[in-house]
C-alpha cells in the first residue's frame, strides 16, 4: 500500500502544475496586471507611475510565460508564471494582492469553514442513509412512491431558496436563531444551528434518493434473503447486512468530500455571514485577487488529491477483498 | 395500509427473535425537549451580538458588502475604508459637521492653514503678485493637546528604549492581534509625524496610489520617491534620513508644505487621510520582522490621535472600534445649515464628544441578513442604502409628494431616513472623437442634443432608482459651489422652466432636431440607413429591463441602439483606447470644489491625451473650457471665479457632452433610538456625534424578537407523523406469525 500511496502522490505533481497553469491562463486571459493594480489603487487619479510601481512590488512586472529580454533559463524562470507557481510548491502562499499574509487566513477561515461543513456532513449523511433504509424497508409501497416524488420533488429546488427560505422563517418569522452571523467567542452553536439545518435539508433530496438506489440493489442479493430466513429483524438485516454491503459506492461519493469540508461552502458562508474559505474563495473572485485564487485552487486540488487517495484506502477497510497494489 | 417490504422469507421470521428489539419509545419526546431547549437563556434568541461589555455603550452597523482592502492612511482610497480610517486618524483639517456648503475647518492643527506664495527664487511674493507664484508654501501648527492612542509601538522599556523592537521573526510571530502585546503607551502628536506621512507617500515600498498625483505637486517627491526606490532596504527604512526639499519641520509643532505653482484646491487634500500623522515608531514597529505572517501591519491596524481606536480587526467578520481614551476631545457644533434646528441636530450643541463608547462594525455580505437584523433592532444604522429597486431595501421607500418617503410600517417602528445627495455623479457620456455622434459642428450638437431630449431622466429615476437621484442639469451636484437651483439651473438645451419647475421638451422637439441634424425619423437623410448607437455598459451595473427602456426611449426618435456589457476591466481598456461609442461612467467628489467636477471634460485630461486613466473619458476639448479651466483653477473663491464656471456650465450644455447625468442619493435608515445622523458627503468623520438611546434599543429589541415556539411542537409532531406509520408497520410485521 505504501508504493501505491507514494505512486498516487507522484502523480499528483502534474496535475498540480496543469491545474495551476490552467487557473492561471483563465485568470489572466480576463485580467491583466494593469487591471488588478487598477483595481487594488482605486480607480482615481491612478497614474501610470503608481501602475508601474504596484507591479513592481507585488512581482507582476515581468512577462507572463515567456521572458523574451532573458537568457537561457532565465527566459522561463524570470515569468510572472514561475515566480508565482514555484512557492505554492512549498506550501508558500505568500500574501494576497491586498497585502494580507494567506496562510495565516487561511489557518483562521478553516476553523469556521469545519465548523459549519463537519455537522452539516455528519447529520447529512447520517439522515440521508436512515431516510434511505427506511424508504427501502417500504420498497414497492406507497410510502416509497411518495419518497421518491418528494425527493425528486427536493431536488428540484435551488439550494439558494432553501438559503433564503429557510432564514425567512426560521430567523426572520420565527425569531428562533440569529439570521447570520459568527462569534467563535460567543454561542457558536447558535449561529450554526440553522446553515447545518439548510445544509441538510437541501441534500436530504439527493442523497436519499442515490443512497436508496444503492440499497435496493444490495435488498435482492442472495444473503440478504439468507439473513432473513435466519430470522434476523429487518433493523438488523438493513444496518448490519445490507449498509456495510453497500459502503464501497458510499465511500467513492463521500471520501472523496472529506478533505474538501475545510474549503467550506461558497453559498452558505456568504448568506450565513460565515468567515470561512468559502466565501474567502468568493470574495478574492469579486476583488480580482489572484494571489488568493491561484492559492485556494491549489489548496483545493491537493485535498482533491488526498480525498481519492483516501478513498481507494477505505476500499481496502469496507471490502477486505480490495487490494492496493 | 402501508405494506413494509416484504420477502418470501419474512413469513419464517419469529416474532420473540431476540434481534428485534423493539425501537427505544421516547425518542420522540427526547426530541421535543431538545428542541424545547434550544435558544434557552435571557433575552431574545435571535440577538447576533455577543454580549456587550459592562458600562460600554456600543453602536452597532455594517460594512457592506466587502470588508476594507486597506487601512494603511498612505494606501486606502476607499469610501468603505475611510469609515475606519476617518475615526482613527486626525488629517490636518477636517468639515463642519453639519453646515452646508461643506466648510473646512481645523482638526489635527489649531488653525487653518497659512499660504505663502513664492517667486522662483523661493522669495515671498506679495498677494497682489499671487499669480506670478512659482510655489505655495503652506504653514501648518499642529495642536498641542493632541496625543497618540495607547499602542504598543510608543512601549518603552525602563532605560528609554523601544520594548517592541525584535531581530528574530520567531520573536515577531508570538503576537497574532494587537491585543496581545502586555504594554502599551502614547505621546502627543508632532509635526515630524505629518512630515513622516507624506514621506511615505513618496516611498514605491509603500505603494501609495497618491505616488504619481502628488508627486506633481510637492517640490521634491518625485525625487525622494527615486531616492527612495534606489535605497539599500534591510527591514525598516527610517525615512527621517532623507529629505523631502517641500516640507520642512520647524519645530515639533509647525511645519510647512511647498507645492508647485498654485493649487488652492490642495487645502482640500489636507482634510483627506493621505496627510494624517504617521510616527516613525510605528512605521518601525510595523516592520518588526514575523509580524507580516500575522498580519500585524500598519495596513490592518491603524495608529492615529482621532476620537477611537481600533481595538479588533477581522475583516472576515467584524471590526471594533473603541473610544481612544487620549482624545483631545472635541465638543458637538453650535451652528448648522437652515433647517437643522427644527430637526434637532443641534440639540446637543457644546456637549462633549463621542458620545458612544464603541461601535462594532459587522460583514454582511447578503441583503436579507442585513435588513433583517435591522429591522429586529440589532444594526442601529441600516448602513448605506441605494435605490436600487433589486434591493429588498426597496419596500422601505414609497415616492410621495414631498419626494422619497418612509413605508408607513417601517415609519411606525420609529424608523427615520437619513438621505443624502452625494457629490458624485453618474453619466452616460458621448465619445466626443466618434465619427457618428462626436464633433463641435451644428448638426452634431444637434443630434446629441435630440438623443438627450429623448432620454427621459425624470422617468428613468423614478423606475429604476424610485426616485433616488436628482436629474443632472450641470457637472456641478448640490452643496457645490457653482451649482444653480431653479430656472438658472435648468439646461435651456433640454428643459424649459414652467409653472416654477424644470420640464423636459416634448418629444417633438426632439425629432426636430433630428431633422435638422440630418437624421429624420433616425435615417441618415444622405445613405436612408437607419442610426444605430452603441452603449458601452459595466455588466453588472445594468439590467435588463434597463436596456429594453432605453432601447424604447430612443425608439421614439427612430434611434437604434445597442449595448455592449462588459466587466470594469473591459470598459476601462475602452476608454483608454477611445474605441466607443457613449460609455457609462461616474465620479464621485474628492473635495467640494467645482474644479474636482469640471476637470471631468478638461481636454489634456483626456485618456487619449495624457496616455493615462484621464478623466475626461469624453475627450471633450475645447481651447475656450481648457483656458477657463486652468484660469479657475487657481482663482481664489469670489464673484470672477463664480462667473467662469458659469461660463464652463454653459459650454458643457451647448456642446452636449453626456447624454444623461444625475447626482446619486444615498439613503441611510435609522432606529428610533439613533439620533445627529445627518449624512456628510464628503467626510467620515461623524461617527463621534451619533448618540444612542441605550434602554430604548433594549426594550425595542426585545419587543421585536419574542420567539415564535409554535413551529417547534409542530415540527416535532411533523416528524413524528411521518415516522409512525413506519414504526407502527414495522411493530406489526415484526410480530406477525407464519402464513
Amino acid at each position: 500500500m505504501f508504493a501505491y500511496i507514494v505512486r498516487r502522490l507522484l502523480y499528483a505533481i502534474p496535475i498540480l502544475i496543469g491545474v495551476n497553469l490552467l487557473t492561471f491562463v483563465l485568470f489572466f486571459v480576463v485580467n491583466s496586471p494593469d487591471d488588478m493594480a487598477v483595481s487594488q489603487l482605486g480607480a482615481k487619479y491612478v497614474t501610470p507611475e503608481a501602475i508601474e510601481n504596484w507591479k513592481a512590488k507585488n512581482g507582476y512586472d515581468k512577462p507572463l510565460f515567456y521572458n523574451d529580454a532573458a537568457g537561457g533559463l532565465d527566459a522561463v524562470t524570470e515569468t510572472i508564471f514561475f515566480a508565482k507557481s514555484v512557492r505554492l510548491f512549498a506550501f508558500d502562499f505568500g500574501r494576497s494582492e491586498s497585502g494580507r499574509d494567506i496562510s495565516t487566513d487561511v489557518r483562521r477561515r478553516m476553523g469556521p469553514s469545519l465548523a459549519v461543513a463537519l455537522p452539516t456532513f455528519i447529520v447529512g449523511i447520517g439522515v440521508n442513509i436512515c431516510v434511505a433504509l427506511m424508504v427501502v424497508m417500504f420498497h414497492a409501497t406507497r410510502l416509497d412512491r411518495a419518497a421518491v416524488i418528494v425527493f425528486v420533488a427536493l431536488m428540484s429546488i435551488s439550494y439558494l431558496f432553501y438559503i433564503i427560505g429557510g432564514q425567512y422563517l426560521v430567523a426572520k418569522t420565527w425569531r428562533l436563531v440569529p439570521i447570520s452571523g459568527f462569534h467563535a467567542d460567543g454561542q457558536v452553536w447558535k449561529f450554526l444551528l440553522l446553515p447545518v439545518l439548510v445544509g441538510v435539508v437541501a441534500g436530504i433530496g439527493a442523497g436519499a434518493r442515490w443512497y436508496r438506489t444503492l440499497f435496493l440493489e444490495e435488498a435482492n442479493q442472495d444473503y440478504v434473503r439468507t439473513a432473513r430466513a435466519k430470522g434476523c429483524s429487518e433493523l438488523a438485516v438493513l444496518f448490519r447486512h445490507i449498509l456495510p454491503n453497500a459502503l464501497i459506492p458510499i465511500l467513492t461519493g463521500v471520501v472523496v468530500l472529506v478533505p474538501m469540508l475545510f474549503m467550506g461552502s461558497l453559498l452558505i458562508e456568504s448568506f450565513f455571514g460565515i468567515p470561512g474559505l468559502g466565501s474567502y474563495m468568493l470574495d478574492a473572485i469579486n476583488s480580482q485577487d489572484f494571489a488568493i485564487v491561484r492559492s485556494m485552487v491549489f489548496i483545493g486540488s491537493i485535498l482533491y488529491i488526498v480525498g481519492l487517495i483516501l478513498t481507494d484506502i477505505s476500499y481496502t477497510w469496507a471490502d477486505p477483498r480490495v487490494r492496493l497494489s | 395500509m402501508l405494506r413494509p417490504f416484504r420477502s418470501e422469507w419474512d413469513a419464517v421470521q419469529a416474532p420473540d427473535n431476540p434481534d428485534q428489539r423493539p425501537a427505544p419509545r421516547r425518542r420522540s419526546l427526547l426530541l421535543c425537549a431538545c428542541l424545547l431547549l434550544t435558544g434557552c437563556g435571557d433575552g431574545p434568541w435571535n440577538n447576533p451580538h455577543p454580549p456587550p461589555e459592562e458600562g460600554k455603550l456600543t453602536y452597532y452597523s455594517v460594512m457592506s458588502p466587502a470588508p476594507p482592502k486597506h487601512l494603511d492612511p498612505a494606501i486606502s482610497y476607499a469610501t468603505d475604508e475611510s469609515l475606519f480610517l476617518m475615526q482613527v486618524y486626525e488629517p490636518p483639517l477636517g468639515y463642519h459637521f453639519l453646515k452646508r456648503p461643506y466648510e473646512l475647518e481645523p482638526l489635527g492643527v489649531e488653525a487653518m492653514p497659512s499660504v505663502t506664495y513664492l517667486d522662483a527664487g523661493g522669495e515671498p511674493l506679495p498677494a497682489e503678485r499671487a499669480d506670478e507664484a512659482a510655489y505655495s508654501r503652506y504653514h501648518l501648527t499642529v495642536r498641542a493637546d493632541a496625543r497618540y492612542q495607547p499602542h504598543p509601538a510608543f512601549a518603552r522599556t525602563d532605560d528609554g528604549a523601544p520594548r517592541y523592537r525584535f531581530d528574530d521573526p520567531a520573536e515577531g510571530r508570538r503576537y497574532r492581534q494587537i491585543g496581545d502585546f502586555a504594554h502599551t503607551g502614547s505621546r502627543p502628536v508632532r509635526a515630524e509625524d505629518y512630515a513622516y506621512a507624506i514621506k511615505r507617500l513618496a516611498d514605491p515600498e509603500a505603494g501609495s496610489p497618491m505616488i504619481g498625483f502628488m508627486g506633481r505637486y510637492i517640490v521634491g517627491m518625485e525625487a525622494l520617491t527615486a531616492e527612495l526606490g534606489d535605497a539599500p532596504r534591510d527591514g525598516w527604512l527610517d525615512l527621517r534620513d532623507f529629505d523631502l526639499a517641500g516640507v520642512e519641520v520647524l519645530d515639533d509643532r509647525n511645519y510647512t508644505i511647498t507645492i508647485n505653482g498654485r493649487y488652492p484646491q490642495f487645502v482640500y487634500w489636507l482634510a483627506m487621510h493621505f496627510f494624517s500623522p504617521v510616527p516613525a515608531e510605528v512605521d518601525a514597529f510595523f516592520h518588526n520582522p514575523g509580524f507580516t505572517e500575522s498580519n500585524l501591519t500598519l495596513d490592518w491596524w491603524p495608529v492615529g490621535s482621532g476620537p477611537f481606536m481600533m481595538v479588533k480587526n477581522d475583516p472576515n467578520s467584524e471590526i471594533v472600534l473603541e473610544r481612544n481614551p487620549n482624545y483631545h476631545g472635541d465638543t458637538y457644533p453650535s451652528e448648522g445649515a437652515p433647517g437643522d434646528r427644527e430637526k434637532g441636530l443641534l440639540a446637543d450643541a457644546g456637549k462633549a464628544v463621542p458620545f458612544i463608547d464603541r461601535a462594532e462594525f459587522r460583514l454582511e455580505k447578503a441583503v436579507l441578513p442585513l435588513w433583517t437584523k435591522f429591522l429586529q433592532g440589532y444594526y442601529d444604522r441600516s448602513g448605506e442604502v441605494h435605490g436600487n429597486t433589486n434591493s429588498v431595501f426597496d419596500r422601505a421607500f414609497v415616492v410621495g409628494p414631498e419626494g422619497l418617503e418612509l413605508a408607513d410600517d417601517l415609519a411606525d417602528h420609529g424608523i427615520t431616513l437619513s438621505p443624502d445627495v452625494k457629490p458624485g455623479l453618474y453619466y452616460y457620456g458621448f465619445n466626443m472623437r466618434d465619427p457618428v455622434l462626436g464633433g463641435y459642428t451644428e448638426e452634431r450638437r444637434k443630434l446629441r442634443r435630440a438623443l438627450q431630449i429623448a432620454f427621459d431622466v425624470e422617468e428613468y429615476l423614478n423606475i429604476f432608482y424610485k426616485g433616488n437621484g436628482i436629474v443632472a442639469h450641470s457637472p456641478i451636484p448640490p452643496g457645490i459651489p457653482g451649482h444653480k437651483e431653479g430656472a438658472e439651473g435648468i439646461n435651456p438645451y433640454t428643459h424649459d422652466w414652467v409653472d416654477g419647475e424644470a420640464r423636459r421638451k416634448p418629444i417633438e422637439e426632439a425629432r426636430r432636431l433630428m431633422v435638422e441634424a440630418g437624421y429624420p425619423n433616425g435615417r441618415d437623410a444622405r445613405t436612408g440607413e437607419p442610426l444605430k448607437i452603441f452603449i458601452d455598459v459595466q455588466s453588472q451595473a445594468i439590467s435588463t429591463t434597463s436596456m429594453n427602456w432605453i432601447d424604447r426611449a430612443f425608439s421614439r426618435i427612430g434611434v437604434q441602439v445597442e449595448f455592449r456589457p462588459a466587466d470594469w476591466n473591459r470598459t476601462r481598456e475602452k476608454l483608454l483606447t477611445g474605441n466607443t461609442q457613449i460609455f457609462s461612467h461616474g465620479w464621485l467628489a474628492d473635495y467640494p470644489d467645482p474644479e474636482n467636477f469640471l476637470f471631468l471634460l478638461y481636454g489634456p485630461e483626456s485618456p487619449l491625451v495624457c496616455n493615462c486613466d484621464g478623466t475626461n473619458n469624453a475627450s471633450y476639448e475645447r481651447p475656450e473650457y481648457d483656458a477657463l479651466f486652468e484660469a479657475m483653477r487657481v482663482e481664489p473663491p469670489g464673484p470672477a471665479r463664480d462667473a467662469m464656471v458659469a461660463r464652463m456650465v454653459d459650454m458643457y450644455r451647448e456642446d452636449a457632452v453626456w447624454l444623461y447625468a444625475y447626482y446619486p442619493k444615498d439613503v441611510y435608515l435609522n432606529n428610533a433610538w439613533v439620533q445627529n445622523t445627518k449624512r456628510h458627503g464628503i467626510s467620515k468623520n461623524t461617527l463621534k456625534y451619533l448618540r444612542i438611546d441605550p434602554e430604548l434599543r433594549v426594550a425595542k429589541r426585545r419587543q421585536w424578537n419574542q420567539p415564535v415556539t409554535w413551529p417547534l411542537y409542530a415540527g416535532t409532531a411533523l416528524i413524528i407523523a411521518l415516522l409512525l406509520p413506519g414504526v407502527i408497520a414495522y411493530r406489526r410485521r415484526q410480530r406477525a406469525t407464519a402464513r
